[in-house]
């Protein structure tokens, strides 16, 4: 398809001049002097005495694929209603691309979205559907046509776009969501859980679509999800929320690898958790004497506490490495029972009981085919790791 | 095929001569040729051809009718707007009231309902003139309102299960809430309001006893006038004239159920 005769592009030149198909999302948060496209600012809902988003404010850049994760309840969704505009905050400003949209009926706001159940009208055509944003701007006949084939052949739906909602399967409803969502070229995409109701094959195939698409139309999208997995594939960066408040933004990497609470470091991936008492503290690493892990805890990192602070070291299972003799390190370093193991395919979970009780999981990748059979039920194993597989947390 | 059990068939089957054997044989008896109602003479269809000729009876049969169409379409419109506000406007002050009021119909007494109708018209015609006697008038808003609150039932439980975010999108989409409701709100609710349409023609078309309370002279319905004639003794003229009606009748409520069966396949059901 042709890019070049995209009104919607004309305004974003500087966008197009680097070819849009290659280049990657600009990383403008990075940038201390870049302006915002959607600025939330000190956004809080309450339903009667439920406080569903509790004074969030929050940045999001051009081209960005943000994602907002959070759990049931978390407030994501009431996020994203309050920026198409089926909900008002009770307090604080939405701003996107510098306009003011309080008061704006969703119906004039410069956003459309995808619904988490679709929501195609069932009794219209797949064409009509796509047409139905189209004609209420009361666009030219044959301009609607031309727009509703281009955005369908996108998709790859063109040739079932005489078909009724009723009458496609799963998926293909989805791609038709999402060309609807996308025909009248907004500058901004709302996605409520796009890729919740597909099978896992099918789930991945159309994240990268969604990103192929996103890089392709270079629209802003901010996506809401409870999967993990699809925030990390999809996000440029993440939003963690947790009961109204956003608890962690940042990049994929920075949200995995350096969360700031023991809330996000459970939340993504799995993660095991040491309590323990700061007895070094230096500026280029940390030692930690964690009763919970039997024994002293070095990191690389230094953190500011008061002396003898609890904190908690967390671990994920796949930085942890296995050996049936004693690793030569006396920090970092464990000693316990194979209980369980669990086969994957890619990798086996191995659930580790110490000496004190505690249980720690360890993944390992299954790099040789029989793997399974080096470590086995019952088996007294060593866990260790590097100075720079764990991190610290405070809070 | 799965065999079922007797119990099941036979009581199956008992269900089905309870109800219709009484129709069957007034069908039967419509084509009577001999005069005496109970006694078979032979077939004929000289019933149908007397019923046509009766002045009385096709004035009364074109009464009714019209009193059906205009009694169904107002509480269509009046229904509808009722199932909205139950459905739409959350908690509000009345609501119960407004909801016990809706559901007050379907279960009162046709006699209470009649008789409470005549005393608000006589009252209403001593204060302000207005409505000047008893007659279709009378009638059309005795039977808009019983049949509304059909039809309020039927759109409620309709737009309770529409989703919401078909509204929602559409409104995305850049429709406002006038193109919305036209666009999208009434096809879908379209089903539930033929249907309704359709049982509020059937329910006026039947209703006697609250007619008979409102209706004023020379305004007879046509139950009415089957009524007073059976008295007198029935003739097989009835029997033709009531096997119409089933027929009419049996049009009507088969439509309605067709209507809402086949939009309720185009729904998506999760997971299909």
């Amino acid at each position: 398809m042709t890019t070049a005769e995209h009104p919607a592009q004309t305004e974003s030149q500087t966008d197009t001049a680097v070819n849009p198909l290659t280049a990657p999302a600009p990383e403008l948060w990075r940038d201390p002097n870049a302006k915002p496209f959607v600025v939330f600012d000190g956004i809080t809902k309450e339903f009667g005495d439920f406080t569903a988003v509790d004074n969030i404010s929050l940045d999001i850049y051009k081209r960005e694929l943000f994602c907002l994760l959070g759990g049931s309840g978390s407030g994501k969704s009431t996020l994203l209603r309050m920026l198409a505009g089926f909900e008002q905050p009770t307090s604080g400003r939405i701003l996107i691309d510098g306009v003011d949209m309080s008061g704006i009926p969703p119906w004039n706001r410069p956003v459309n979205m995808m619904f988490q159940s679709y929501a195609l009208f069932p009794h219209l055509s797949v064409e009509k559907n796509v047409a139905f944003g189209l004609r209420r701007e009361g666009m030219a006949d044959g301009d609607v046509k031309r727009r509703v084939q281009e955005i369908l052949d996108m998709v790859q739906m063109g040739h079932l776009a005489k078909r009724k909602p009723h009458q496609l399967s799963g998926g293909q409803r989805q791609r038709v969501a999402l060309a609807r969502s996308l025909v009248k070229r907004p500058k901004l995409l709302l996605l409520d859980e796009p890729l919740g109701a597909l099978d896992k094959k099918l789930r991945e195939e159309t994240q990268f679509e969604l990103m192929n698409i996103q890089e392709e139309l270079g629209v802003t999208f901010i996506v809401v999800t409870h999967d993990q997995e699809e925030a990390m594939t999809l996000a440029t960066r993440i939003g963690v929320m947790n009961q109204g408040e956003i608890v962690q933004v940042g990049e994929p990497h920075d949200i995995y690898e350096y969360p700031n609470s023991r809330f996000v470091a459970s939340f993504i991936g799995s993660v095991n958790m040491f309590e323990g008492v700061v007895t070094v503290d230096e500026v280029d690493h940390v030692i930690i004497d964690s009763a919970e892990a039997g024994g002293l805890l070095r990191v690389d990192h230094g953190i500011s506490c008061a002396p003898n602070q609890k904190v908690h070291v967390a671990l994920r299972p796949e930085k942890i490495t296995l050996s049936h003799d004693k690793p030569d390190q006396d920090v970092n370093c464990m000693f316990g029972k194979v209980e369980d193991i669990a086969y994957m395919g890619n990798m086996s979970i191995f659930r580790i009981r110490l000496a004190n009780g505690k249980e720690v999981r360890v993944t390992q990748p299954n790099y040789a085919r029989d793997i399974k059979g080096k470590f086995t039920w019952g088996d007294m194993v060593y866990l260790h790791w590097e100075v720079d597989s764990s991190v610290v947390l405070t809070v | 095929m799965q065999r079922r059990s007797y119990f099941l068939n036979t009581s199956a089957l008992l269900g089905f001569i309870f109800l219709y054997l009484p129709m069957i044989s007034l069908v039967i008896y419509s084509f009577n040729k001999s005069k005496l109602v109970t006694v078979w003479g032979g077939w004929s269809l000289q019933w149908y051809v007397e019923l046509f000729n009766n002045d009385e009876i096709m004035s009364a049969a074109m009464l009714s009718l019209k009193i059906a169409f205009v009694a169904a379409s107002l509480s269509v419109v009046l229904g509808v707007m009722a199932g909205f506000a139950l459905t739409r406007m959350g908690r509000f002050r009345g609501k119960m009231v407004l909801s016990g009021w809706i559901s007050a119909p379907l279960v009162m007494p046709d006699v209470i309902t009649g008789l409470s109708l005549l005393l608000l018209f006589v009252t209403l015609e001593n204060l302000f003139g207005w409505p000047s006697g008893r007659g279709a008038m009378t009638i059309i808003i005795a039977h808009t309102t019983f049949c509304m609150a059909y039809v309020a039932v039927i759109v409620q439980s309709r737009l309770t299960d529409m989703d919401e975010s078909l509204e929602e999108a559409a409104m995305d989409l850049g429709a406002k809430p006038f193109t919305l409701f036209f666009l999208v709100t009434l096809p879908l609710i379209a089903p539930a309001i033929i249907s309704g349409w359709l049982l509020a023609f059937t329910l006026s078309l039947d209703d006697l006893v609250i007619a008979s309370f409102v209706a004023g002279p020379g305004n007879s319905t046509l139950p009415m006038i089957i009524f007073s004639k059976v008295r007198l003794g029935v003739t097989p003229e009835i029997n033709a004239l009531a096997t119409l009606m089933i027929l009419i009748v049996a049009i009507g409520v088969v439509a309605a159920m067709y209507q809402m069966r086949r939009r309720e396949k185009q729904e998506i059901k999760p997971d299909a």
